[in-house]
């Protein structure tokens, strides 16, 4: 009898978090978070249920567009009877629960967690970590000063189970030298938190491409094409909507990625456009962001109900022809005096 | 998903190997020759293709046992084979430590590096490696032409292999057409012989290929084309009487399904069925039987909730993924009882309504994988496994899965991802198993040594099993005695001994020394000092201890031990196996061996007072916002060392 004999019943993915948590039923369910009564549709996450009394969980992982993954401990809380944390923004409220989300639990190991990140991670770009640093007291700088970036393919070459010894006068980083093999954005992982976001939304969230997943294993973790080919090699389409999802900015638009190594991103003087998206008839919303009469970067809301934040390759990358001042020859379309 | 194949021919051999395992492909959508017009109006794909993924670890490792490492070509075609995305295949083959997914020789020494080899002689065997030998493999950067020798052969460091009774231990792994793979007792003495330092590692693969490795006077692993079936395994306590998990072991034939039959076996799977499914539950439930792996939940209750799932199909698995540092009961009942396995799991399976079973086996354990198999194949012969068990119309198989070097595809989650085809990584819980577990089902995750206790409690009755032990700990318990103890070994008592009662059955500290401390329960226990030998190992004796039994684990260290070396090893241990998912295990595994080198190289950050401070915040974090036990464990066994018994003289 051969394996392949008896075909067995595949699911989509599993997820790592309860997909219960996504299905929405018409029972309520009570429960008290901190200390406040509050009744909830069943199936709505701790989370959500916080979001709903006006208390925001800090995360990183956790996106409305994407199955949960729980994996960054941002926005873990105490459950009263339960023997550790919990992560919110997966864990769906049952009846009677209750919930402490800044217990001095909770506030230690955000803090420990806020820490470990941000000692082994470029956090520079990373919307709202500063404050959250400030705010739990994390001093990352505890853990020693952090290690130099790791030539490029160090770490694509790790292998599982096996490390090299630790340097008694740095902190281990994941530092190393930002990909640049393409036109259109760079993968700098040096800022990458392993959030897995990337990796839903290039396979089965969003686009069902496939490119990258996680590959190596521990601290050696890290997002990957197969055999860590150069993207053009892989099977990426350049949707961009692996960038429109990562929380650290390590996955950037090259446009944004030069201007900002030039010192010259400053998204205060930018403004933000919606449009549509001139291409096919889906009809995508297009944000543009244009800093002094110039499009920097487009995106889509993810709040859009169509995109849901997702473009393809031409309306994510190719508007570069609106502010195309070089005229054909004998024409004088292009350059906005038509 | 349109899958981006390279679409490179693969070489024959990586050919061989895949199709020996899945068949030929059908058509060029699957892997097969391209150009055939036919192929032009049909399609392949969707949910038949995708069904397929759970076989990918196999088919990986069929790769890796005949080329010794997954190559581009190699893994495309696994790819075009089970309509898998490269990205993801890549993901799955770089998770696992015996696959290799750069160039690497054929023959590979995998040397443990661990605590219990560590009291045996395993750094000086190491050291020895690294001079005579060279370094140990390391990966070689993608895209190099690393050119193969056919003939060559390299050794690594490995995690605990669970050969701790025949410290130091090592694994062989050898690709080919006829793959080889063996555990290696006493490796000290087998790879360096009398010689030492004069021999090459190619020279040691040589004498390792014709060695009848002996050990106490039984030999161990063997070569896995069936040829040393009938191998006997050993126990210090061969022949006893009042063994009950342990009776056959050493004793009994376990490649004979006769041999098995005359001493009782399968009587208790009859009984079963004619008591019918609930009356078996209820036996289970009454014996008050604990699980074995580690968690000790109680097994009539898991049964239980699975049995009253109304999905219609459900799963068993049987976790023979045995990696804890310090363990090596399951290998024990693997190789010396395989029958015994086999039948436990149907009466699980029938109990709880599972049609089909998986032993799910780490990758070092081949002899044990080649005994359940012959097991397996053997029962199904003669009717105690298949579609008409006993012509009672109960219909029960299993099917055996190998890990590939991950302790973490033990943790009772993880194994599901494993299996389907994906990354080990644990899932969060809820669902628990019994709701949504393995392919989204109902399912049933039992040890090995929880099930071995199933026929006693059918035949005798769960009365009779709550009687045996004390109150609350019922039944017998395997312990895995190793490091610095006269006869090392797994030993079987009824609960209720202390640890004392425990080391004296074992004869002792070794040689005569002074007892430094004890690991309880593994890597992820505790230590206890040579004061507390007099604690009673039951569950509600090391509860109120504050300590563990862990998966068995009492292992042994002198007063010539450097502890802060062993801590080490533990901290790199846990580094080395997080699967990476989550924050606080992932970087605080990393943290915590950061502090114990600074502090074991005299380099502490603001004096050790300080470093300890700072092990005990990671480890609290760690301990409540892991997703899994490994994280949640991976500071136990250090806090205790430090806290408890104070190896490292603060505090």
């Amino acid at each position: 009898m051969t394996a392949a004999s008896q075909p067995l019943v595949q699911l989509q993915r599993p997820t790592h978090a309860t997909d219960q948590s996504r299905r929405m039923s018409t029972r309520t369910i009570s429960c008290t978070i901190d200390g406040t009564p509050i009744s909830v549709r069943e199936g709505t996450t701790i989370f959500d249920a916080c979001r709903q009394m006006g208390t925001e969980i800090p995360t990183l992982c956790f996106l409305d567009t994407l199955h949960p993954v729980n994996v960054c401990r941002v926005c873990v809380v105490e459950l009263e009877g339960a023997r550790v944390l919990v992560p919110s923004c997966s864990r769906a409220v049952e009846e009677g629960m209750v919930v402490h989300t800044n217990s001095p639990r909770v506030q230690h190991s955000r803090k420990l967690v806020l820490e470990m990140l941000a000692s082994s991670v470029d956090l520079s770009t990373t919307p709202n970590v500063a404050e959250w640093i400030a705010e739990y007291d994390a001093k990352p700088e505890r853990f020693g000063p952090p290690a130099p970036p790791a030539p490029a393919g160090t770490r694509d070459a790790s292998i599982a189970g096996h490390h090299a010894p630790p340097n008694p006068d740095f902190a281990a980083t994941v530092a190393e030298p930002t990909k640049i093999d393409n036109d259109l954005y760079v993968r700098d992982y040096a800022k990458c938190i392993l959030c897995y976001k990337c990796v839903e939304a290039c396979g089965p969230d969003h686009q069902n491409t496939f490119a990258i997943a996680v590959a190596g294993r521990g601290f050696d973790a890290h997002i990957s094409t197969e055999f860590a080919v150069p993207l053009p090699e892989s099977a990426c389409v350049y949707c961009g909507n692996c960038i429109a999802v990562c929380p650290t900015g390590a996955l950037m638009a090259k446009t944004e990625f030069d201007k900002r190594a030039a010192g010259n991103w400053d998204e205060s003087r930018m403004t933000a456009t919606d449009t549509i998206c001139p291409y096919c008839g889906v009809g995508c919303t297009l944000r543009l962001h244009v800093d002094e009469g110039e499009i920097v970067k487009a995106t889509s809301p993810l709040e859009n109900a169509i995109t849901q934040g997702n473009l393809c390759i031409k309306g994510r990358f190719g508007w570069r022809f609106v502010q195309n001042t070089a005229a054909p020859a004998g024409s004088d379309v292009g350059n906005g005096r038509h | 998903m349109d899958l981006h194949l390279r679409h490179a021919a693969p070489t024959d051999d990586e050919r061989a190997a895949v199709d020996a395992l899945l068949g030929p492909p059908r058509s060029a959508w699957d892997g097969g020759e391209r150009g055939d017009i036919r192929d032009a109006h049909t399609a392949a794909g969707g949910r038949e293709a995708r069904e397929q993924r759970h076989l990918l670890l196999p088919a990986l490792r069929a790769l890796q046992a005949r080329v010794g490492w997954l190559s581009e070509t190699g893994l495309d075609y696994v790819c075009a084979r089970l309509n898998v995305p490269p990205a993801d295949a890549w993901g799955v083959a770089t998770f696992y430590a015996l696959l290799s997914t750069s160039p690497r020789a054929p023959r590979v020494l995998h040397v443990c590096d661990d605590i219990a080899c560590r009291c045996k002689g395993a750094a000086e065997l190491i050291e020895t490696l690294e001079r005579t030998v060279g370094p140990a493999h390391s990966h070689a950067p993608h895209g190099d032409q690393v050119a193969i020798d056919p003939e060559g052969a390299v050794w690594m460091r490995s995690p605990c292999l669970g050969l701790c009774d025949h410290a130091p231990a090592a694994f062989v792994q050898e690709a080919g057409v006829e793959p080889r793979e063996f555990l290696v007792g006493d490796a000290a003495a087998v790879i360096l012989g009398e010689g030492e330092g004069s021999r090459s590692l190619r020279r040691s693969f040589d004498s390792l290929r014709s060695l009848r490795m002996t050990s106490n006077g039984a030999q161990l692993g063997m070569t896995s084309n069936g040829a040393q079936l009938g191998v006997t395994v050993d126990i210090p306590q061969r022949g006893d009487p009042a063994l009950i998990l342990l009776k056959r072991v050493g004793v009994v034939d376990p490649t004979a399904i006769s041999a098995y039959r005359t001493t009782g076996g399968f009587d208790a799977l009859r009984k079963a069925i004619e008591i019918g499914a609930d009356a078996v539950i209820r036996e289970v439930t009454d014996s008050k039987l604990l699980g074995r792996g580690g968690a000790a939940f109680p097994t009539g209750r898991k049964w239980d909730a699975v049995a009253k799932q109304p999905a219609r199909t459900k799963y068993l698995i049987c976790n023979a993924d045995e990696s804890e540092p310090g363990t090596f009961k399951d290998r024990v009942l693997l190789d010396g009882d395989p029958f015994a396995i086999v039948e436990a799991m149907t009466i699980a399976g029938f109990a709880t309504g599972c049609e089909r079973g998986f032993l799910y086996i780490r990758g070092e354990y081949p002899l044990g994988a080649e005994r359940m198999q012959h097991a397996i194949d053997e029962s199904r012969e003669h009717g105690f496994l298949g579609a008409d068990i006993l012509g009672r119309g109960v219909r029960f198989d299993i099917e055996i899965r190998r890990g590939a070097g991950a302790y973490i595809c033990g943790e009772e989650t993880a194994i599901f991802n494993s299996i389907e085809g994906y990354r080990g990584e644990p899932r969060n819980k809820p669902p628990f198993p019994a709701q949504a577990g393995l392919f989204g089902l109902p399912t049933v995750v039992n040890n090995v040594e929880t099930l071995a206790n199933i026929p006693f409690i059918v035949l005798e009755g769960g009365a009779a099993f709550a009687r045996i032990g004390t109150e609350q700990s019922a039944g017998p318990r395997l312990f895995c005695l190793s490091g610095h103890v006269t006869r090392p070994g797994v030993y079987e008592v009824p609960f209720g001994k202390t640890l004392r009662e425990l080391i004296e059955l074992a004869g002792g500290v070794a040689n005569g020394r002074t007892l430094q401390t004890v690991l309880l329960g593994g890597a992820a226990g505790v230590f206890v000092g040579p004061d507390e030998l007099d604690m009673p190992l039951t569950f509600e004796g090391v509860r109120a201890a504050k300590a563990t039994l862990g998966s068995g684990v009492i292992l042994l260290f002198d007063d010539t031990v450097n502890m802060s070396q062993i801590l080490l090893r533990i901290a790199s241990f846990f580094r080395d196996e997080s699967c990476g998912q989550c924050v606080p295990c992932r970087v605080g595994t990393v943290r915590q061996e950061e502090a114990l080198y600074r502090i074991a190289s005299g380099k502490p950050l603001g004096g050790v007072a300080q470093e300890i401070a700072l092990l005990d915040e990671v480890g609290l974090a760690m301990k409540d916002a892991s997703i899994c036990g490994l994280g949640q464990t991976a500071y136990s066994a250090i806090e205790s060392a430090i806290h408890r018994v104070r190896v490292l003289g603060m505090t």
